[in-house]
Order: C-alpha cells, then structure tokens, then sequence
C-alpha cells in the first residue's frame, strides 16, 4: 500500500476497532511517515476535546429569555389544559343528559307497552 | 454560578455544565437526577433549574454549529421549549446533557438548513471566556489559550456540514448513530463527513513537514 492510500484511510485507523482496514494498519506499523501522520491526527483530537472546556459567553440577557420561553409555554399549556377540562366536563354533561332522556324515552316506551298489555 | 463553582479541585468544566451534572455532583442543592425527576413530574422550577445549570454549555454548542451568535440563541430557545415539552418522553438511560446534545443539535441543524447560508463573517473566535485556572503557570497558559483560539477558528471555518459532524462527534463525543439521526443523514455519510473534516483540520492545524499550513500545496 502507497503512503498516500493509506493517509486516505488514517481517520478511520485513527478511530481504531473494526472500522479500521488491516492493511491499512499494518502499513503504519512499518511507515514512521505515516505514523508522524497518525500522530498529527491524535494532536488535532486532543486539541478538539479541549473546545468542550472552552465556552463562548453567552449573550446577556439569553438566560432570561429562554426562562420567559419556558414559562410562556407552561402558560399555554395550562391554559389548553384548563379548555380541554372545560370541553370534557360539557361533553360529560350532555351525555349524562342524553342517557337521562334515552332512559326517560326507555320508561315511557315500557309504559305504553304495559298499557297495550293491558287493554288485549 | 452555583456553588460547585467553590469545589475543589477545579476541572476545566464550568460550574454550569452538564457533564458535573452527569457526574452526580450536587446542584443548587439538589442532586441533578432528582432534578431531572422533578421536572419530568411537572415541576416547572426544577426544568427552570436544569435550564440555568446547562445553558452555558449547550450554548456553546450551538454556537459551534451555526457560527453565529444571533442564530445560536435562537436555536437555544427552541431547543429548550422542546426538551420542556418532550420532557416525559425523556428517560434516564441516557445522559440528560446527551439528551439535550441531541435535540440541541438536531435544532441547529435544521436551522442552519433553513438559513442556508452562515454568517461565518462575524464569527468572533476571541468571546471566550478566559481560562483563569490558577494551577497553570500565564505563559503556558497564553500559549494554550491561543492554540485553541487556533482551533476553534478553523473549526469554525469548515463548511456547515462538516463542522456540524467534528463538533459532535469530536468536541461533543456524540455516537455515529445519534449524529446521523439528529442531521437527518446516513452513518455513512456521517463518518465520510468526519472522515473530511478531520483531515482538512489535520492539514491547516498539524500539518506535516512539506505541506503548507493552509492545506494547500506551496
Ligand atoms: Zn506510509
């Protein structure tokens, strides 16, 4: 394997396990170009690690509005919460009337039935 | 700043990062888990708790993927609305600063997509905040503050769709299979964009004897 396929393959030998092809590997064994390559790779890693500890300042005033965001959002929420209830209870409401007038039309219809029992 | 800011010793992380929340340390009182717990139960102080104790870091990554100030902020209010109202969809086998990577990520994505372009103009790789730990001697310390001012300006450099890719997979330590999820693409294509990124910034960075810093051939 030339040195310049296998700088090609270097981020994935970097990443080690089997994503990394034997040839490739066993190249660098042997090559110390290639392993100052690999090396380079390992700096530049370490180094992109680092970014995590180094934060950029926020903008003033950020906290706060993602505060207000989050508020905002419980509001509405309650207050889609609060309709749906109001919905759900009115529904309720109608079908208990409703069951109160099928069972009223129920008695009446048993009614009736009695009577035409009674005058045949 | 909490009190972990007075802990001892002092790691690099600032008091509000998440991975001191991840490593169990105490905050505002509570422990993080019991904060995370709270706020899945429909306390909205402890979310508004997880949001002061976070939103540094999670800042910083969407400041990494967009390159700007403005749309990082932007992307941070939507990413917040959406961790507060997936909040029970959350559950406790991952991280819950990994959890917030992802959505952060995935918010800024589709940001960035939207915006179709980056104002990398006016990214300004100096709004750092300063490394004061005391342990490091000021020359030492100047010169690794300017190697990663190096760094985060050709990170910040990179096209949107590479830099996206190195910053959660080698900033961020994201798995392959969330990075892909949260950009909408392939792993493959994931791993082929590390794969680009990594060797441009191997290039302008760490060149070898013989290349031109700038990546290009004298
Ligand atoms: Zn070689």
């Amino acid at each position: 394997m030339r040195c310049e396929e296998v700088a090609e393959l270097l981020p994935d030998v970097l990443e080690g396990g089997a994503g990394a092809p034997a040839r490739a590997v066993r190249h660098v064994e042997t090559c110390l170009r290639c392993q100052a390559e690999l090396a380079q790779y390992r700096r530049l890693l370490r180094a992109l690690r680092q970014l995590r500890f180094q934060l950029p300042e926020p903008p003033a005033g950020l906290l706060s509005s993602l505060l207000g965001g989050v508020e905002a959002s419980a509001e509405r929420h309650a207050l889609r919460a609060a309709l749906l209830r109001r919905r759900v209870a009115y529904a309720a409401a109608l079908a208990v009337a409703g069951a109160a007038g099928a069972a009223g039309a129920a008695v009446l219809a048993g009614r009736s039935r009695d009577r035409i029992r009674l005058a045949g | 700043m909490g009190p972990a800011a007075h802990a001892a010793p002092r790691d690099p992380l600032t008091a509000s990062s998440p991975a001191r929340l991840a490593a169990g340390a105490r905050w505002g009182g509570e422990t993080p888990e019991a904060l995370v717990d709270a706020a899945r139960a429909g306390d909205r102080s402890a979310f508004e708790e997880l949001v002061r104790a976070t939103y540094a870091d999670t800042y910083a990554l969407a400041f990494r993927m967009t390159g700007d100030e403005e749309d990082a902020s932007d992307v941070l209010q939507e990413a917040y609305l959406r961790a507060y109202r997936g909040l029970r969809r959350f559950r406790g086998d991952a991280a819950f600063s990994t959890w917030l990577y992802r959505i952060t990520a995935n918010c800024a994505s589709t940001h960035v997509t939207r915006r179709g372009r980056t104002r990398t103009s006016v990214l300004s790789p100096d709004a750092v905040v300063p490394d004061d730990r005391p342990e490091h001697d000021p020359e030492a310390r100047a010169s690794v503050n300017s190697d990663r001012a190096r760094v985060a300006a050709a990170v910040a450099d990179l096209p949107p769709r590479l830099r996206a890719v190195v910053v959660l997979r080698d900033v961020y330590d994201l798995p392959h299979e969330a990075i892909a999820a949260e950009l909408g693409i392939s792993e493959t294509a994931a791993k082929v964009r590390l794969h680009r990124a990594r060797k441009r910034l191997r290039e302008r960075l760490f060149p070898l004897r013989g290349e031109s810093a700038d990546g290009s051939d004298p």
